[in-house]
């Protein structure tokens, strides 16, 4: 059933991603922060899921956790990953490494400038990766020691220098013949966003994470980056897990929305409905605070709960006006609403807002 | 324009020169190329472009960090271009540039207090009561309570720190206030109680701001006119609502186009514009957006086409507007 | 200040660091009360031939060397000596050094180019060299040995300074503090200095520790004080034709230096791990 790479057919519908009341803490000198706190997210195939929150909610941890890339202070201390059927934090590291993390799940990382070696050329970058990640490759072909000084099968190569030069192509690069030479600095932001998508999809993942690619890039740059990531997500039946704090950016690209606050997330909905009704007190301050022509600036109130001493119950409890007595004591359990709409709430709003 | 303008700037430049491993000249990066606006009292300008279109150096320039290397500029009727030392001093507390995050400005080692009172020590005579008295009341129209005194940046949060930048370039009363990006990066929450501040602190001072920000729809809330900016000119200047009904220039429209509405169409289903802005050292000949431009004619090879008015209040940097 | 406050309670925390700073204010303690813990004062300089080369008892804590001196009033006395050399030596260095890091650092045109290629001149000058040339022209002095260790070790001092002020330049306080209409003189003084004196206070006591070194190795060359003052170098160099017999004779100066250099260099340390990461870390909290 798991096959490493996306090709074998799955129904477009299906779970492809089960991310289980995952708690994952920090331990620093200042105590334990509770970075994620019994999360739940499940992400279909073929969908692109947004992940929305503001600085400190664990949108970056939660990706790192799937990926399996925790720093060394990190304890995951409940929860389950459950990808193809299997958990992804009770798989052994060298499987992780070897079959999932940049082959099933690849990544595209926020900041494009730092994303590259800026001594060797992105042609040589690019292949090195295949050599390991290529769908072409066999399970356990050249692991170990003796891996290292491995040599790269030259029909694999050729064939994987191919898909290289056509998926330049894909993704828009100008000159794509011309790319293989050149070193990274001399690529823009933009520019080297395509390659890293190029890379995340070169391995034919059944799931990309792209951690806010699009925050460093200027408004055109982004819409057309935007526009390419979800054409060749769709076109390839690839589903993507888009973290990012811009409200907007995630109306352009994403089919589901989940937001995510403090470590806990608060509501789930289709995309349009989302911003159409939300109902959790902070996506509705949130979207509130946008701003709007014509209106006064709206502002979400309070601070940021913070993680080393959350508040108990609901995190967002201390800023929310309609916050009662079950709110500061016990998380609110998990309401579903129609069209698939999913908030955790004692005091859902419910009338439309704006 | 019914006041005389406060700022005035003329066919503006800046360029940098780049430069070989030895330093020989290889080519000049026109960072700033011929800009010209007029900027009145109390009014707030918008300036938005991309990366690379010159409105961070615009800014600095207009604050004296980088000298000009053609044009003018006047403020309050004085020309100030060639700023010598003493002509610095002079326009300094009257024109402040303020940084994305102004808690940068301030001295790791230095108390609050003591960041704040900076300023006073050197451009007034004021006694240390009258200083002691003026800081109090900046700090507590930036929403900071007077015991953050005696405390150091880092003992404040980055808020809290942004509010301390913010005060700092008030304590002298500027007339006109620079803000280079001032809500990039933050979390839409802070951006709105930021914007909240800096509306307050205008009306409060009387001051008059030169916007420069990326985010249109910020400019949008905040600015009265809009000048965008491309490649180091300005392409289009207009009232802020006229931008967003009317805008003429077709990078103008591009730029529209490309900011996501809630609710709204989809950008990644319309959006058309290719390609990235041209390398600032060997910009097209004729019109710099030609290369992208989806009217692009053979006559805009040709020509460098001028900002000229055409309408009242709009002026349009284009040939095929 | 609070922050100097914060800065000397975690200093005292450590415990290296504390031990260094005893065994400097030990040193100073000697130095200054000398005549008065010294058992044999006047011994200090007379020659008593009848009690030479005696080995540690009651009346002589640490023995006495060739001419009948007590040597554990000689290391006391002969604390002074190195005290002050230290002290002026790394002095010298610090008022000649820092100010020239600071121009050539701040400016980074000719005159800072300059600055340095003088600076990089004096740091190739072999110290020891340079003292016996001195001693040579001018005699032996200690006044000679202060002149060659601080001619030959302001560079360090400049080269410092130099690059930490290249890199605060670039620094957004700076250049906002340059925006506001400061003057120079003004910026330079009460933001950069300050915010190097860190890294020059490591320098300067890590800076007094290599000296001490250098001098009893020109003190042990002859070079230094000439007899029968009672520096350290010299005594362990007096006392070489005596060995292994009259062990104490070295032993006690050699342990000496040994002493004060290790309570430098743990000072040294402790203030950088004081002084250093607090700002950093602070700055980048957020």
């Amino acid at each position: 059933m798991s096959s490493i790479h996306g090709s074998d057919v799955a129904t477009p519908g299906d779970n492809l991603l089960e991310v289980d009341t995952l708690r994952v803490s920090f331990v620093t000198e200042a105590g334990a922060a509770k970075v994620l706190d019994g999360v739940n997210l499940t992400i279909r195939t073929g969908e692109i899921m947004g992940l929305v929150g503001e600085s400190g909610c664990g949108k970056t941890t939660l990706a790192n956790t799937i990926l399996g890339i925790l720093a060394g202070n990190a304890r995951h201390e409940m929860g389950s990953i459950r990808f193809g059927g299997e958990n992804l934090l009770a798989m052994p590291p060298s499987r992780m490494e070897d079959e999932v993390r940049g082959s099933r799940i690849t990544f595209i990382p926020q900041d494009p400038y730092a994303s590259f070696n800026p001594l060797f050329t992105v042609g040589a970058q690019t292949l090195e990766v295949m050599k390991w990640k290529s769908p072409r490759r066999a399970p356990g072909e050249g692991r170990g020691i003796a891996g290292f000084f491995s040599r790269y099968p030259r029909a694999r190569r050729r064939r994987d220098a191919e898909a290289v030069g056509q998926m330049w192509r894909a993704v828009q690069m100008a000159d794509p013949a011309a790319v293989a030479g050149k070193l990274p600095h001399e690529f823009s932001g933009g520019q080297r966003q395509r390659l890293m998508i190029a890379l995340a999809l070169l391995p034919q993942p059944r799931l990309v994470i792209a951690d806010e690619p699009t925050t460093a890039l200027d408004v055109t740059i982004q819409a057309q980056i935007l526009k390419l990531l979800k054409q060749l997500a769709k076109s390839r039946g690839i589903s993507v897990l888009f973290t990012t704090h811009d409200l907007g950016t995630a109306y352009e690209i994403c089919d589901r929305i989940t937001v995510l606050y403090a470590g806990q997330e608060v509501e789930t909905a289709p995309v349009d409905d989302f911003f159409r009704r939300p109902h959790h007190p902070y996506t509705v301050r949130l979207l509130d605070s946008l701003p709007r022509p014509g209106r006064e600036l709206r502002e979400v109130g309070g601070e940021i709960a913070r993680l080393i001493d959350p508040p108990a119950g609901c995190r967002f409890h201390p800023r929310c006006a309609w916050a009662t007595d079950i709110c500061r004591r016990e998380r609110p359990p998990l309401t579903s609403l129609a069209g698939g709409h999913e908030v955790r709430c004692y005091h859902p709003i419910v009338e439309a807002a704006s | 324009m019914s006041l005389a303008p406060l700022l005035e700037v003329e066919t503006l430049s800046r360029h940098f020169a780049v430069r070989h491993t030895f330093g020989w000249k290889m080519g000049t990066l026109r960072a700033l190329d011929g800009v010209s606006f007029k900027v009145g009292p109390g009014e707030t300008l918008g300036i938005v472009g991309e990366s690379g279109c010159g409105k961070t150096t615009l800014g600095k320039v207009l604050a004296g960090i980088h000298s000009p290397s053609g044009g003018r500029i006047l403020f309050e009727g004085t020309d100030i271009t060639g700023r010598s030392v003493a002509l610095t001093r002079a326009v300094a507390p009257k024109l402040q540039y303020c940084y994305q995050d102004p808690g940068n400005s301030l001295d790791p080692r230095w108390t609050i207090r003591r960041s704040l009172a900076e300023p006073l020590l050197v451009h007034t005579a004021l006694s240390a009561d009258d200083r002691e008295a003026r800081i109090g009341n900046i700090l507590q129209q930036v929403g900071l309570p007077a015991t953050h005194l005696d405390l150091y940046p880092h003992e404040l949060s980055g808020g809290q720190q942004r509010r301390v930048g913010l005060a700092r370039i008030l304590t002298l009363q500027p007339r006109l206030v620079v803000l280079d990006e001032p809500t990039s990066g933050l979390d839409v929450s802070v951006q709105a109680s930021v914007l909240k501040l800096l509306r307050k602190l205008q009306e409060t001072f009387t001051l008059t701001y030169l916007f420069i920000s990326h985010d249109l729809s910020v400019v949008r809330t905040m600015c009265d006119r809009v000048a965008v900016m491309y490649a180091g000119r300005i392409v289009e200047l207009a009232p802020t609502e006229t931008i967003f009904a009317a805008a003429k220039h077709p990078y103008t429209l591009s730029l529209l186009a490309a900011i996501p509405d809630i609710g709204g169409r989809r950008v990644t289903d319309t959006f058309a514009l290719e390609g990235e802005p041209p390398d600032p050292v060997r910009p097209p000949s004729g019109c710099r957006f030609r290369t992208r431009c989806p009217r692009a004619a053979d006559v805009c090879a040709a020509i460098d086409p001028p900002l000229r008015q055409i309408a009242p209040g709009q002026s349009v940097a284009c040939v095929r507007a | 200040m609070r922050a100097a406050r914060d800065m000397a309670a975690k200093l005292l925390h450590d415990p290296s660091a504390v031990l260094g700073l005893l065994i400097i204010l030990l040193l100073v303690a000697v130095a200054a009360f000398a005549p008065l813990i010294a058992t044999h004062p006047e011994a200090v300089w007379d020659m008593n031939p009848r009690h030479r080369l005696l080995p540690p008892s009651e009346t002589y804590l640490f023995g006495t060397d060739r001419m009948g001196a007590d040597i554990f009033s000689r290391i006391l006395f002969g604390a002074r000596i190195t005290l002050t050399i230290a002290i002026v030596a790394v002095g010298a260095a610090l008022v000649i050094g820092v100010p020239i890091g600071l121009i050539s650092g701040w400016r980074g045109n000719w005159l800072g180019e300059t600055l340095m290629r003088i600076s990089d001149i004096f740091l190739a000058v072999p110290q020891i060299v340079l003292a016996i040339a001195i001693s040579q022209t001018l005699g032996p002095s200690i006044e000679n040995v202060i002149l060659a260790l601080s001619v030959t070790y302001w560079p360090w001092f400049t080269r410092l300074v130099h690059a930490e002020v290249r890199s605060l330049k670039n620094e957004t306080f700076i250049e906002a503090a340059i925006a506001l209409g400061v003057p120079t003189w003004r910026i330079v003084l009460s933001h950069v200095l300050p915010n190097v004196m860190s890294p020059i206070i490591v320098r300067t006591s890590i800076g007094m520790g290599f000296t001490i070194l250098t001098a009893s190795a020109l003190g042990f060359l002859g070079l230094g004080a000439p007899p029968p003052a009672p520096e350290w170098g010299r005594m362990i160099s007096e006392s070489r034709e005596f060995l292994p017999e009259a062990w104490w004779s070295a032993l006690a100066p050699g342990l000496a230096i040994f002493l004060v250099v290790m309570g430098f260099n743990l000072l040294g340390d402790g203030l950088r791990d004081v002084l250093d990461p607090r700002i950093r870390r602070g700055n980048a909290g957020r």
